[in-house]
């Protein structure tokens, strides 16, 4: 399908000669962005690269059953262009950010605001959708919010306790990542990508190194690439054996709660053994690895493991054999298929809604390429589906960290990068645990970066939470925010 | 003079008491999830830090935002005052104080509720749109509960009725009397006492706004509620009146005690309720006791 495609074919982590990249008039762009959408394609990244006096988009797609990513640019374009979100709501929140960027109108833009510009000390948070009624009352939650969590405004418009539509305004935590890359990279850079979102700091790390590799025309050493894998598994089973904990305590269940706690720590202390810190960070540097782990290591790795696992499989017992638990958990913020396919949700959250899309599966790149494991996916699209997902996909990273600890490769850890190759672009996913991580990045005549793009997955799919709440009781927006556990920081870049 | 230091001494146990409740229900929840958990006696450090501190008043609030909680609480402490505690500390009850005992109850969260509306905000607004909606039906439960312990002993007076046991329908009293307990005191399956998420909460979310003293008090009030409920429950099952005094006070601290600890319990195993399930549990709940009420009506006449 992907072969008769009019845009540029490439692989994951692989980069591309910018001047091969096909270009066209920006509404020609869109149309066509559309007709690949409408064959199954999927939008990872849609931003503007300033060029001369106009801004070039560049559209980045997956072809997910072929294995595929693809490519096209508009040419320099100013003032305004069709939206693609009339006919694919999944570019909506693109094409908000590319206005804000660039200055770029998509006309027919339904809800044209700003996605994270200040004004003052705050967000720019524009208008909120407003239900009008006697009957009706509004709500505005944080962007202090009660626990120790990220800011981030959440505005319902409830009828009793039944919500109408809830909005999201984000923007609190943006830190200009993306505009301090341009020129780099620098020294700080690496330390950056592991603080794009904190708790995804192995696979942003991993896909910025598959990015620099990828325009340096290398690859990082086998053994960097199965500590890579080893360690984006264990991030993947302490965040979401701390969100099972999570959701069960937001149900008042204590039991589940109070041990998912502790083994999310368990896990984390695997990381630290692996690196010395408990979040990965200074392990994943391009080029390769910073720690090895020697056989010693290795074997307390694997041993704790175990333990760690048969504590987690224990505690999730607790959970889905509790009935009051499920009664809370079934058809409680339901996403449907449709909605979650038209929105380009990506990770647990989409697999939960029964969409089968895995970077690991549909795009291995490293050591994915090598050793496979299954995509766990559950039909529902409620919050019992995405924990469901959660603790699959948490079985499943036990046994493909126990498999692949037993199967080590020899060889080093790190090889001395060669410089970026100029006027490049290059492309990375990474299945991080919340979903795809798109890093993209556009190098200038001196192998510098001309534009670095960021795609979270809470990017994705954080309009997903304001559509499960739809009908659903106010009440349980706690539980359904926490089943989709979204990064506000990776969001706000 | 007996009478006065009798009476010192039932106030002495309900204001000096009362706050160790919550602390056994904590300990029991983190003895079960295997945590340390916070001391017994951490309700006393709290109600004494707060009441150090100053009160943040918010500009549109009126005096009513600090009167509702102390006209509360002392609606709840004068109600407290009317059970008896036991045999050895019988409540200088009046005919017809069982009414009353309802009504100081009511009033207690009329002002709760009335004060949490006035700071306008949604939370409190929810907050008090809950408590009142779920206590349409505890309070109808209650009210049944009572009626059948005044058909069974013939009495409308707290002492009475309070003394003798509820005869044959007494598991099933217990159990509506239970289930009450925990929707009046804001427990699980209820509503979820250690949550920090604004929009699941019920009364947590009535006092979102208060602070130091007048938040003191709410606190103690609330845990002198919970003491009540359970007193009360352990006298409604208990024939306390047909046992030796020291026999029954034994087992009227020994029944607070076994309450409190259930209390624990059903919180440390149970998840919470949906808010569109609660009416169902409390509907049983009312059934319960008119069960109860049946069978004290005409179970002795069979």
């Amino acid at each position: 399908m992907s072969r008769s495609s009019p845009f540029a074919l490439l692989g994951n982590a692989t980069s591309i000669s910018w001047i091969e990249v096909p270009e066209w008039p920006a509404a020609e762009l869109v149309r066509r962005t559309g007709a690949e959408l409408d064959r199954g394609a999927r939008l990872c990244a849609w931003f503007g690269v300033p060029d001369g006096d106009g801004t070039r988009l560049v559209a980045v797609i997956a072809f997910d059953a072929d294995n595929t990513l693809a490519v096209a640019r508009s040419t320099p374009t100013n003032g305004a262009y069709p939206s693609l979100t009339v006919t694919h709501p999944q570019a909506h929140l693109f094409e908000r950010e590319v206005w804000e960027q660039h200055a770029l109108t998509p006309v027919g833009h339904p809800w044209l605001k700003p996605v994270r510009k200040t004004a003052g000390d705050a967000p720019a948070n524009g208008d909120f959708f407003r239900v009008d009624g006697g009957e009706i009352h509004e709500v505005a939650v944080g962007p202090v919010h009660a626990g120790i969590i990220e800011p981030g405004h959440f505005r319902f418009q409830c009828a009793g306790e039944e919500v109408l539509h809830l909005e999201i305004a984000l923007g609190y935590q943006h830190r200009g990542i993306e505009h301090a890359l341009t020129g780099g990279p620098h020294r700080v850079t690496a330390n950056q990508m592991e603080a794009v979102s904190g708790d995804a700091t192995i696979g942003h790390a991993t896909a910025h190194a598959a990015v620099m590799e990828a325009l340096a025309g290398t690859e990082a050493p086998l053994r960097a690439q199965w500590l890579r894998a080893i360690a984006l598994e264990l991030e993947r089973l302490a965040n979401h054996t701390g969100d099972l904990g999570a959701l069960a305590n937001d149900v008042a269940f204590l039991p589940t709660a109070s041990a998912c706690g502790k083994i999310r720590g368990d896990f984390l202390n695997l990381t630290a053994l692996l690196c010395g810190n408990r979040f990965g960070r200074t392990l994943v540097r391009p080029g390769g690895c910073r720690h090895d782990l020697e056989p010693a290591r290795l074997a307390r790795l694997s041993e704790q493991l175990n333990v760690a696992l048969r504590d987690v499989e224990r505690a999730c017992a607790w959970l889905w054999d509790a009935a009051s638990v499920r009664a809370r958990f079934e058809n409680t913020g339901t996403v449907f298929t449709q909605q979650a396919s038209d929105l380009g949700m990506v990770g647990p959250v989409a697999r939960a809604c029964g969409l089968v899309r895995d970077v690991r599966y549909d795009h291995p790149s490293g050591w994915y390429r090598l050793a496979q494991t299954p995509v766990a996916v559950w039909p529902d699209g409620d919050v019992f589906a995405r924990a469901r997902v959660r603790w699959l996909e948490v079985q499943r990273s036990g046994e493909f960290l126990q498999q692949q600890l037993a199967a080590a490769v020899d060889g080093g850890i790190r090889e001395e990068l060669p410089a970026s190759a100029p006027d490049m672009l290059a492309v990375a996913l990474v299945e991080g645990w919340r979903g795809e991580i798109c890093h993209v990045a556009l190098t200038d005549a001196s192998g510098r970066f001309r534009r670095y793009k960021i795609v979270d997955p809470s990017f994705h799919n954080w309009i997903g939470l304001t559509l499960a709440l739809r009908g659903q009781a106010i009440s349980d927006f706690p539980v359904c925010n926490k089943s989709f556990s979204l990064s506000y920081c990776g969001f706000d870049l | 003079m007996t009478s006065i230091l009798e009476f010192i001494l039932r106030l002495a146990v309900w204001l000096l008491l009362a706050p160790a409740l919550p602390g056994i229900i904590n300990k029991v929840k983190a003895w079960v999830a295997g945590r340390q958990g916070p001391p017994m006696g951490q309700l006393y450090y709290d109600l004494a830090r707060l009441w150090k501190k100053s009160v943040v008043m918010s500009t549109l609030a009126s005096p009513a935002f600090i009167i509702g909680p102390a006209v509360a609480w002392i609606a709840v402490l004068v109600a407290a005052m009317f059970l008896p505690l036991g045999p050895v500390g019988g409540a200088p009850g009046f005919h017809g104080d069982v009414l009353l005992f309802i009504y100081l109850l009511a009033v207690a969260r009329f002002c709760t509720t009335w004060a949490a509306m006035e700071t306008g905000s949604a939370f409190e607004g929810m907050g008090s749109a809950r408590e009142v909606s779920y206590a349409v039906l505890s309070e109808a439960a209650l009210m049944t509960a009572v009626l059948s312990l005044g058909v069974q002993s013939g009495s409308v007076t707290l002492n009475e009725m309070l003394a003798t046991s509820a005869g044959a329908g007494a598991v099933l009293l217990a159990a509506g009397l239970f289930t009450v307990l925990l929707a009046e005191n804001s427990r699980v399956p209820f509503d979820d006492p250690n949550t920090h998420l604004e929009l699941t909460m019920i009364h947590e979310a009535m006092v979102l706004d208060h602070s130091g003293p007048p938040l003191a008090v709410i606190l103690h009030g609330a845990s002198m509620k919970l003491m009540l409920f359970a007193v009360l429950l352990a006298e409604a099952v208990l024939p306390l009146g047909n046992m030796q005094p020291l026999m029954a006070t034994f087992a009227l601290i020994g029944a607070v005690l076994a309450v409190t600890i259930g209390v624990g319990l059903v919180e440390s195993l149970l998840a919470r309720f949906a808010f569109r399930r609660a009416p169902l549990l409390l509907t049983t709940a009312f059934l319960f006791c008119v069960f109860a009420l049946l069978i004290a009506w005409k179970g002795g006449a069979a």
